[in-house]
């Protein structure tokens, strides 16, 4: 019964990705991609990864897309930005690097096949990832948080409205 | 719990890593292009999850965790380039900064 829930979320993830990939507006594409994005969070609990789970929900299908929302309201993309993407998004255009990746796609599928069969599903408590995320990755965790850190000051640094050109 | 056969799990990973190349190839909207990287991203979390499920260890959800971090700061700076981008070139069109001095 389970596994018969894992395939139906990972057929939903696909579909909303490859939607999120052909979709013309900017916020139907993104809607998509929180659908794909909580897909994966339940693959994650089906996995036995519930901390991950609920990150996921909470901060990439949560936090990380409504930054994005904001950002393509504030761009406040019209009809005509949907036309235009339609005159890009032609068979030439598409058709090459689609086919190639598919080919990467192929050899990828290829090279898994001959992985031993095992099953997955050992759960891992949110205990255990603490325990570890303040043990042997205390420096890692630090380092993180520095990344974080440089990513506000640097987004911060970047959005601000430009001054009025000055030759230096 | 759940057992889940690992190959179909690595396969649904490759497959999202391949759409979300497939968009960063294809599409030439900036916003669209990095929401395909967070796929791409997304797509790897899923791959280190299945190796923690597999045996049992939380360092694979540690290791999404950072991915997550990653995802938090790229996207912030990113994000930021694409409004000040726009403020300049009126276009998300990844071809119009082709030139060198604005």
């Amino acid at each position: 019964m389970e596994l018969v829930l894992f395939y139906l979320s990972a057929a939903v993830a696909v579909t909303s990705t490859v939607l999120v990939v052909i979709q013309l507006n900017t916020v139907h594409a993104l809607l998509y991609l929180i659908v794909s994005l909580l897909a994966s969070g339940f693959i994650f609990y089906l996995l036995g990864a519930y901390f991950a789970a609920v990150l996921e929900v909470i901060i990439y299908a949560g936090a990380i897309m409504v930054l994005f929302l904001f950002v393509v309201m504030m761009l406040n993309l019209g009809q005509k930005t949907i036309d235009r993407e339609k005159a890009w998004l032609t068979p030439g255009s598409w058709r090459g690097p689609a086919l190639l990746a598919a080919l990467l796609l192929a050899e990828l599928i290829y090279t898994l096949a001959h992985t031993a069969g095992v099953n997955l599903g050992q759960a891992v408590s949110a205990r255990s990832v603490g325990i570890a995320l303040f043990g042997p990755y205390l420096l890692t965790v630090e380092a993180a948080s520095i990344l974080l850190m440089a990513g506000l000051v640097g987004a911060y640094h970047l959005a601000r409205p430009l001054q009025d050109k000055e030759e230096p | 719990m759940t057992p889940v056969p690992m190959l179909h799990v690595l396969l649904l990973a490759a497959i999202l890593f391949a759409l979300g190349l497939v968009g960063v190839l294809v599409r030439r909207n900036l916003i669209v292009m990095l929401m395909s990287v967070e796929i791409m991203f997304n797509a790897a979390g899923l791959v280190f999850i299945a190796g923690g499920s597999r045996w049992g260890q939380p360092d694979g959800q540690v290791m999404f965790l950072l991915i997550l971090t990653l995802a938090a700061a790229e996207i912030g700076v990113g994000l930021g380039l694409v409004l000040q981008i726009y403020r300049q070139f009126k276009t998300l069109d990844a071809d119009a900064l082709d030139g060198m001095r604005g």
